[in-house]
């Protein structure tokens, strides 16, 4: 067991994919010399080489595409986009190019090709900086959406995502980076695609993802003070999504939140809301509740704490679950 | 036309913004008479063209005219749900891609029949996209052929990547290993993509690492209904100066000159000394696709004014001039051309109806319970209708 943040667990998850695969490359704007705006590649050019670990020129389309075309190659490709809001010039590729390949190939091609966006606000940052642009992604089929709440998960997840033949986008929870925690570097890892119960309750669910998991746990501990008994599911794969682990806790506590940082319109807690409707309604004590961003551009700094669920917006729901 | 050494090799001639691009000069060794020219640095890549590689030559032409010619007609009858023609682009296909070796890779866009079928991609599986019955239609592997991309420009940066990764690949050559045994990577789009900025980012990441690639446009006049001078005002070879690479401006209707220029660009990138730029200015003869009506946005004057400088008829005159060809030899060609046809034609009726279920298998490479939750219901579905009809789920 070593104790590291989230941050230097990918590093640490990166360097080993660089080691045991040879044919795995990283490319980005930045990620070498500097080592990434966040440093997660710190060190990694330098160990490495130019050829693996690639400062790209500053165009997301010709970072994922050019990637897709690495991948036909027989490459294994991680693309890092700064940040969340910038990766939309990339999105053409990745949404009709990256996505379909395979189905348009008939299983002949497969692109494994791994993209790694960090997401989500609470860092003060500008404009374009905080977005949670998951749901976008998730409703294209062909992609896999993965996002690690922990060290353990972080150093893990991204070496499956590289093992992964399918293409996968690893939204890394940016306020995040520096959340201790301990990594077995030896223990088999989880699957990637499955969820995690991380707290045991038996009163309401709530169901969180990447940056919302300490919060979600922060809320069920304040909600334990008042003699209610909350149980915490870190999803952590948002394309799949577990839905056996959410129904089973939905049929354990006959309650459910779901909170992601990204608008609750059209968002992920609304599909999980509605496949909890459609196999554990006779299990429901209340309608299922979403605490999620509003319907807006992710608002500006100074009020970006009224924007975020946080603990009290997830106790607030909670009395709506049991006053109802 | 009078060519002089060297003549289209654009690159370092300072153009004026709004120069007429027709009036830039173009690398020409047949010209649209059917006379040959000496160019002192192409004439060299069509040395060893003899006179049975031409007759190749003009029969792949042909066939590829022929076999577009089959395709529209089975789209008007109904056969297919669309066609996208080739017709007057045969030299630019046929010259570019058989200076192709069978280790490099090809990204078209979605009308290179003609660099299909010298890649020896079978004539009737490139109707499959069109019939409704694949989004692929062969397999890229066998023939290192690439699916066409209906996504304008997205191929190109694909393209990019592959030749990146060649590099990698060929690293520790030198440029003599890599000239003789290296790979090199084929991008095709028209003077409509042209405007993407996948185009744009491609030629600046293959510029930055000095990728093995030849971006082969073929100039045809016409994005649908919009002409030329709307996508650029300087003739689009002349852009690879900004990026810091070559570019080459090439008769497009002329299967010699393309033929030479692609062998050339080919050798530069293999070796290793980066990316090229081909300009094949040719003329779209027919439609964009079926469902395109010319006469809405173009003179009939000018389709006729290019119409003697047909690619297939160019080299025809000169195979009967030179003696290479004589009637036995077209008629020959006609007639294999004509059974090719029928040959596609009754192939097209052969393709086996898809399933939907092949369409669940293939999104993923691994498992993934969605899909095997939606199928496994679809599946389900679909048996309930099987003692009403025959036809599967309506």
């Amino acid at each position: 067991m070593t104790t590291m943040t989230i941050a230097k667990a990918i590093n640490a998850g990166l360097r080993r994919s660089l080691e045991s695969d040879e044919k795995s490359l990283l490319i980005g704007e930045d990620i070498g010399r500097l080592g990434g705006v966040y440093r997660i590649t710190d060190g990694l050019m330098a160990d490495f080489g130019t050829r693996r670990v690639i400062d790209s020129p500053l165009a997301e389309s010709g970072i994922i595409g050019t990637c897709i075309g690495m991948a036909l190659r027989g490459y294994r490709p991680v693309a890092e986009i700064q940040f969340d809001g910038f990766v939309f010039p990339g999105f053409n590729q990745i949404t009709t190019q990256l996505a379909k390949m395979r189905a348009r190939s008939e299983g002949r091609l497969t692109v494994p090709v791994v993209v790694r966006i960090p997401y989500g606000g609470g860092i003060g940052s500008i404009e374009h900086h905080s977005e949670s642009p998951e749901a976008l992604f998730a409703h294209t089929a062909g992609l896999r959406i993965i996002t690690p709440s922990n060290a353990q998960d972080a150093y893990w997840m991204i070496q499956q995502a590289i093992e992964c033949d399918d293409p996968v986008i690893v939204f890394e929870p940016k306020r995040r980076y520096w959340l201790k925690g301990e990594v077995d570097t030896e223990r088999p890892a989880l699957d990637p695609f499955k969820a995690q119960v991380v707290r045991e309750g038996h009163h309401a669910t709530i169901v969180a993802y990447g940056p919302l998991v300490p919060v979600a746990l922060a809320a069920a501990d304040a909600a334990e003070e008042d003699g209610y008994s909350v149980e915490v599911v870190d999803l952590r794969s948002i394309s799949p999504i577990d839905f056996d682990t959410v129904i089973a806790s939905v049929e354990k506590t006959g309650r459910l939140i779901v909170t992601h940082e990204a608008p609750t319109f059209g968002g992920i807690g609304g599909e999980i809301a509605s496949r909890v409707s459609e196999r554990a309604f006779l299990s429901l004590e209340a309608p299922v509740l979403r605490v999620g961003g509003f319907h807006m551009p992710y608002p500006v700094a100074k009020v970006e704490e009224d924007y975020l669920p946080g603990i009290d917006k997830l106790l607030e729901a909670l009395d709506r679950l049991f006053t109802y | 036309m009078a060519t002089t050494s060297q003549a289209g090799a654009v690159t370092d001639v300072p153009q004026a913004p709004g120069a007429a691009a027709a009036d830039e000069p173009l690398i020409q060794l047949l010209d649209e008479h059917g006379e040959l020219h000496a160019d002192e640095k192409f004439s060299a890549y069509v040395e060893d063209v003899d006179a049975e590689q031409l007759r190749g030559i003009y029969r792949d032409m042909a066939l590829t005219r022929r076999f577009d010619v089959e395709a529209t007609a089975l789209q008007r009858q109904g056969q297919l749900a669309l066609w996208v023609p080739c017709r007057g682009q045969e030299a630019a296909q046929i010259g570019s891609g058989r200076a192709t070796r069978p280790g490099d890779y090809i990204f078209p866009t979605y009308r290179e029949h003609g660099v299909a079928w010298t890649r020896q991609v079978d004539f009737a599986e490139m109707l499959r996209i069109f019939r409704g019955v694949s989004n692929g239609g062969w397999d890229p592997r066998e023939n290192n052929f690439h699916m066409y991309t209906m996504v304008l420009a997205a191929q190109v940066p694909h393209a990019t990547g592959y030749a990146m990764g060649i590099n990698h690949d060929q690293a520790d050559w030198d440029a003599e290993r890599r000239a003789a045994e290296g790979d090199a990577v084929v991008a095709y789009f028209g003077d409509g993509a042209s405007s993407e900025g996948d185009v744009h980012e491609s030629m600046v990441f293959a510029a930055s690492f000095d990728a093995p690639i030849v971006f082969f446009c073929q100039n045809n006049q016409w994005a649908i209904s919009v002409p030329f001078e709307v996508q650029s005002k300087v003739p689009l070879a002349t852009r690879a100066a900004g990026y810091g690479f070559e570019g080459l401006r090439v008769d497009g209707n002329d299967v010699l000159a393309c033929l030479a220029a692609t062998r050339y660009a080919l050798e530069h990138a293999r070796r290793g000394d980066g990316p090229v730029f081909i300009e094949a200015v040719t003329y779209r003869m027919s439609a964009h696709t079926t469902a395109d009506d010319p006469t809405k946005y173009r003179a009939s004057a000018e389709e006729q004014e290019w119409e003697p400088k047909d690619p297939v008829a160019r080299l025809e005159t000169y195979l009967r001039a030179s003696g290479a060809g004589d009637d036995a030899f077209f008629e020959q060609v006609a007639a294999d051309a004509d059974e090719m046809a029928a040959g596609v034609r009754a192939k097209a009726f052969t393709f086996p109806d898809p399933v939907l279920e092949d369409s669940f298998n293939n999104v993923y490479a691994e498992a993934h319970p969605l899909i095997r939750e939606e199928s496994e219901w679809f599946r389900q579905y679909d048996a309930g209708f099987a003692d009403n009809h025959t036809g599967g789920a309506r």
